[in-house]
């Protein structure tokens, strides 16, 4: 790394020659998707439920417990759930760095979708109910359209969230399974080594690329609110 | 009658997610801090808490914390203060931001190559004159790259109130003939204090429970809590000790967030 003598591209062949390192890359984004769209569906209902509760204190006391795992420090999640899934008797590996993304993503995606449902106008509900429309067709007609935005957002928030953890997968994944941060983080133990650099540099250019995906879902919100004033 | 069937389909997933990953890891961990590392019911964990070791590496904690919060706090305002008077602030603010976007692992990794005894400071110094230094693996480099990580999420919350500002209210502090400082020190800070508190929760209690930057930038040298928990869940296998830990830092946080007042209520 320190005798700089010309460019080269070997690092990145050498990256994808690794099929370890691709297997393990192939499988932080299983459970990055996965994770995202499982507790994105119960982020949802979640959010619909907090909506549809109507006594204040029960509202604040759902609201409290859902920043619980959003606040408290990524160690104390990681502990707390290897505990847990010992108890369960839950083989660690796969499953359990599944079940604890799910589980660290839900309230984040019930924070993006919670604005936009009161955002929105009850007497649609009401509306569509004289109308004639079942529950059914209130969530898939009425109350899902409204709130897709919000549930893009949450989505792209619980995948990145989920691709950046890393406190949590050390904790819960056991011997024969790692993730990307994992491994990042027990190659860059042994020190500083060119494929670490070549697979950051990717990582970085995936971030971005989510990132700039995530701006534009929330740019393309904004003028849309924008353009719901104007009517 | 119908309503309530349909709000308890919704609630019941949300609800099942509650009881199983939000109230029972808090339950168990508060569990397992009552037994030895043999298994048995005891108290003792809380009693070795409490012995020299282990309140010697709680305030050592405490200590690296604030000043990881003093020195973001610091760096962090008058940064936020500059990016709101510049023209383009919210692509500034999206430059700011952008850090924080990428993986921990990789920032950190970043640092080892940088502060590395043949890494860029180093040859930089050399070339000044003041020969190379052992950077990494030491108190700076730790509090370096904690504060270079928390930064952005110290700039937010004091952009965000800052912005909220209302300008007028300076023009009139300096018609009515207050100095800069005054200003300051009487109209602007006390209106972004809740800014600044909300900036603090965000970087004090990550800073109290890091754990992978001790081992790969401070070299195992700086313990915090998070490392202590770490170390006792995974290395030790000491549950017990590491749950009491995780309990104390419960209550610190708790403590701490009611002390600076409560952080977004509800949306």
């Amino acid at each position: 790394m320190f005798d700089f003598e010309s460019f080269t591209l070997d690092w990145y062949k050498e990256l994808f020659q690794d099929t370890r390192l691709l297997i393990i890359v192939l499988n932080t984004l299983v459970i990055a998707l996965l994770s995202s769209l499982i507790s994105t569906i119960i982020g949802v209902l979640g959010a619909i439920a907090i909506y549809q509760v109507k006594k204040r204190q029960t509202k604040n006391t759902l609201l409290s417990l859902n920043n619980v795992l959003i606040v408290s420090p990524d160690v104390i999640i990681g502990a707390s759930f290897l505990i847990l899934f010992t108890m369960a008797g839950l083989k660690l590996g796969f499953y359990s760095v599944l079940l604890s993304h799910v589980a660290f993503c839900i309230p984040i995606v019930v924070l993006m979708v919670l604005p936009k449902l009161m955002e929105m106008s009850p007497t649609l509900i009401d509306a569509a109910r004289d109308l004639g429309a079942n529950r059914l067709n209130v969530l898939t007609k009425v109350i899902l359209p409204f709130i897709t935005p919000g549930i893009f957002a949450g989505f792209f928030m619980a995948l990145t969230y989920s691709l950046d953890d890393f406190a949590v997968t050390f904790f819960v994944t056991g011997n024969g399974f790692t993730t990307l941060s994992v491994e990042i983080y027990s190659l860059a133990r042994r020190g500083i080594s060119l494929n670490i650099n070549a697979l950051s540099t990717l990582l970085f250019l995936f971030t971005i690329i989510l990132v700039v995906i995530y701006y534009f879902i929330t740019q393309r919100n904004n003028k849309a609110q924008i353009g719901g004033i104007r009517k | 009658m119908e309503n309530k069937f349909t709000r308890n389909i919704y609630m019941v997933p949300y609800a099942l997610w509650i009881a199983l990953f939000v109230i029972a890891p808090i339950l168990l961990v508060l569990y397992y801090s009552f037994f030895d590392i043999e298994g048995n019911l005891s108290l003792i964990n809380y009693q070795k808490f409490f012995t020299p070791v282990y309140l010697k590496m709680t305030l050592s904690s405490f200590w690296y914390a604030f000043l990881i919060t003093l020195i973001s706090l610091i760096v962090a305002y008058p940064t936020a203060y500059l990016l709101t008077k510049t023209k383009h602030k919210q692509l500034w603010l999206l430059l700011i931001i952008v850090p924080s976007w990428i993986n921990l692992l990789l920032k950190a990794y970043a640092f080892l190559g940088i502060f590395g005894t043949y890494g860029i400071t180093n040859s930089f110094l050399e070339v000044i004159g003041i020969g190379s230094q052992q950077i990494l693996f030491t108190d700076f480099s730790f509090i370096f790259v904690s504060v270079y990580i928390f930064i952005p999420f110290m700039i937010l919350p004091i952009f965000n109130s800052l912005n909220e500002l209302n300008p007028t209210l300076i023009d009139a502090a300096n018609d009515l003939g207050a100095s800069k400082w005054t200003t300051f020190r009487r109209v602007i800070f006390p209106l972004t204090i809740d800014g600044v508190k909300s900036g603090c929760q965000v970087v004090f209690i990550p800073a109290l429970s890091l754990f992978m930057l001790t081992r790969l930038i401070a070299g195992n040298r700086v313990i915090t809590l998070g490392t202590a928990i770490e170390q006792h869940f995974l290395v030790t296998q000491d549950w017990g000790m590491g749950s009491t830990i995780a309990v104390f830092l419960i209550i610190i946080m708790f403590l701490f967030m009611s002390f600076t007042g409560t952080r977004k209520r509800g949306i």
